[in-house]
């Protein structure tokens, strides 16, 4: 709608005002509307299973906007998303809880607990600025390999806050007296459990998140970000304080990891520590190449893409050629699906640099404006 | 003593092992500027090899075929796909190595399932004894057949034509083509030396004491990646100090756990990691890497 407006006022201030109100609205406008009213409308359709797959793919989108802030936009490679995820994770689940089933919990009000568990994802981050500061490339992304095993180690062994191995139930978000629980509340004759609920916070947090990180990106931070990435030392010889940014690039990154890991908690119920393994940073990693590096509609595409795909092999196996059910000996849908996306972060990258968003975008963008992946020089 | 004399011969034998896989993925780095992610699981592919046909052909032959194979498997990996990549982004090519370890690892493990897999070495778990001190054939073994290769690569590296064409592609490629230095062939060479050696390496982390080949192997594996870091990427004497450092680190957090309850349990497989970030604290750039330099 902005860019309408905007074009009237550049062509010409004397056109009456009724003129402005009879131009109709462009195709991308309509497109964007029909896609949020299909996405408010799907929780009075969907069952419980598609929801909580889309609330899945919400979380792994706003956690791989905040990759593709790190990865894609500065070129830091980061192989420890998961623990930002953790973090998130059960540090809500600490702050929240009551401390009724024998683990420590504060019992603060639970919209608190979810800013205070993205605050301390943000500070763990933080926390790990004199490596992220510094290192680069292969270096860093192995570095952060580091805080995987750390994080595993904390959860398997700090019973107290985590529960150990069995994990910890998630205490229910309750926000201006609505609680995000299976108390069921009939709207329009659709009964709303907490995925029904959630799914409308989820969207909201979604759409903040990358409406921000569109801004980041958009804005000075975003060039100075890509700077450091194509070329570091001319970025410090123009003013940009390289090793400030890398750090606060980090720190950002984690925080959206860590709101990510809430949401994924409350759509889980449970908390289990296995979860946050070497597997789901390369996931995130395999989101952002395959949706696009460096943009924010990159990595909620890819999120999507990858987080669906599991999903989607699972429910409809038995009509698909080659994937059975899991422990039939055949290949489960799990495996059908990290065989697809391992194929296609290779095919993308080898194929199609700028990801799936670039294949849409390359009618109206001209070839050769896109950002090359990868790691700052 | 006599545990602390132990536990330093165990992590010296385990230590060369990791500097086996580190410095293939060394010479992976050194050839063709590429951080190999896929490491891990060449390392499975060559355990799994062995593992399955050392019932049928006898032990040293399925270990060479292991070895075979997992080469095979690097060189395939360079063949078909880093050599597809037209950019000049070496960066690019980590994350392709990423996808290639996604698609490798799944398969493996899906292949290894849940079981625990026997490579059937002749050593079993005989332990040599000479005074207080006990070892584990096993870890003599490795020690040995790591110091070997290693001493017999450095020799290759040093004095052969294709180390020196490899030497000179990681110096310059440009000037190494013109001198008419292959470089498809130099990394195509060096992925399959990498493969070769973490087929080795992977023999060496599944016998005894360790139960076998099994998912969490490529796990262990992971631990050669600290050690390639903290010894500087490009520098093969920081592999194998990188590698020995690891090991005595692991090997020690491992065997005097009881005293250091209150970190938790597991801590060996975390002490290696600790270390690599308390080195690139102070030195960025790893013990023996070149510090970057750059014309602008």
């Amino acid at each position: 709608m902005s860019d309408v407006l905007a074009r009237d006022e550049t062509t010409g201030t004397t056109r009456p005002a009724r003129h402005r109100t009879l131009r109709l609205p462009g195709v991308r406008t309509w497109v964007r509307v029909a896609g949020a009213v299909l996405l408010l409308a799907l929780p009075f359709y969907l069952d419980r299973f598609w929801l909580q797959a889309g609330l899945f793919a919400m979380a792994a989108a706003i956690g791989a906007i905040g990759l593709n802030l790190l990865t894609g936009a500065t070129g830091q490679l980061s192989m420890g998303h998961a623990f930002f995820l953790a973090v998130g994770a059960y540090g809500y689940c600490v702050f929240a809880a009551d401390g009724g089933d024998g683990l420590t919990g504060l019992g603060l009000p639970s919209w608190l607990a979810a800013v205070l568990a993205v605050l301390v994802a943000g500070v763990a981050g933080g926390l790990f600025s004199p490596i992220a500061g510094r290192l680069r490339g292969a270096y860093l992304g192995i570095a952060t390999l580091a805080l995987i095993f750390i994080g595993q180690h904390v959860l398997f062994n700090a019973r107290d806050l985590t529960g150990g191995f069995n994990g910890r139930d998630v205490p229910p978000l309750s926000l201006f007296g609505l609680t995000f629980d299976d108390r069921e509340v009939v709207v329009a004759a659709v009964p709303f459990g907490s995925a029904e609920k959630l799914w409308y916070a989820g969207l909201v947090l979604l759409l903040g998140c990358a409406l921000f990180a569109r801004g980041v990106l958009r804005g000075r931070p975003g060039r100075a970000m890509n700077a450091i990435r194509d070329h570091r030392i001319a970025a410090g010889v123009m003013g940009v304080p390289v090793a400030r940014y890398r750090a606060a690039v980090f720190v950002l990154s984690s925080m959206y990891a860590g709101l990510a890991g809430v949401l994924l908690a409350l759509v889980f119920q449970r908390t289990v520590p296995d979860y946050f393994g070497i597997t789901l940073s390369l996931d995130y990693l395999a989101m952002i190449v395959i949706g696009g590096l460096g943009s924010v509609a990159g990595a909620v595409v890819g999120a999507v893409f990858v987080s669906l795909l599991p999903q989607l092999l699972t429910r409809y196996s038995d009509a698909l050629p080659l994937v059975s059910d899991p422990g039939t000996g055949g290949i489960a849908p799990g495996e059908a699906a990290r065989y697809l996306y391992g194929a296609a972060v290779v095919a993308v990258v080898l194929f199609l640099p700028g990801g799936l968003v670039r294949l849409a975008a390359r009618r109206r963008v001209s070839p050769g404006s896109g950002a090359t992946p990868g790691e700052e020089r | 003593m006599s545990t602390f004399a132990e536990l330093l011969l165990n992590g010296i034998s385990l230590g060369s092992v990791y500097a086996l896989i580190a410095l293939g993925f060394v010479v992976i780095f050194r050839a063709t500027e590429v951080v190999n992610f896929a490491h891990a699981s060449l390392l499975l592919a060559g355990g799994y090899v062995t593992a399955t046909l050392h019932d049928d052909i006898g032990f040293w032959p399925a270990l060479l075929v292991g070895i075979a194979g997992a080469a095979a498997v690097g060189a395939a990996v360079e063949f078909l796909v880093m050599r597809r990549y037209r950019g000049s982004d070496h960066s690019v090519l980590a994350i392709v190595t990423i996808g290639v370890d996604i698609l490798l690892t799944t398969e493996l493990t899906r292949r290894i399932g849940t079981d625990v897999l026997a490579l059937g070495d002749p050593w079993g778990d005989a332990v040599l004894t000479v005074g207080p001190v006990s070892l584990a054939h096993t870890r003599i073994a490795a020690f040995v057949a790591a110091a070997l290769l290693i001493t017999a690569f450095l020799l290759v590296f040093r004095y052969t034509s294709w180390g020196v064409a490899m030497r000179a592609a990681a110096e310059s490629p440009e000037t190494a083509a013109l001198m008419g230095v292959r470089l498809g062939r130099v990394s195509l060479g060096a992925w399959a030396v990498a493969g070769g050696l973490a087929a080795v390496a992977a023999l060496f982390l599944t016998v005894f004491p360790t139960p076998g080949l099994e998912r969490a192997t490529s796990l262990a594996a992971l631990k050669a990646f600290p050690a390639a870091i903290l010894g500087g990427l490009d520098s093969t004497t920081g592999a194998l100090v990188g590698g020995l450092l690891v090991g005595i680190t692991e090997s020690l957090a491992t065997g005097y756990q009881s005293d250091l309850t209150f970190l938790g349990r597991g801590l060996g497989d975390l002490a290696p990691y600790l270390v690599m970030v308390a080195i690139l604290l102070i030195r960025p750039a790893g013990l023996f890497g070149t510090k970057e330099l750059a014309r602008v």
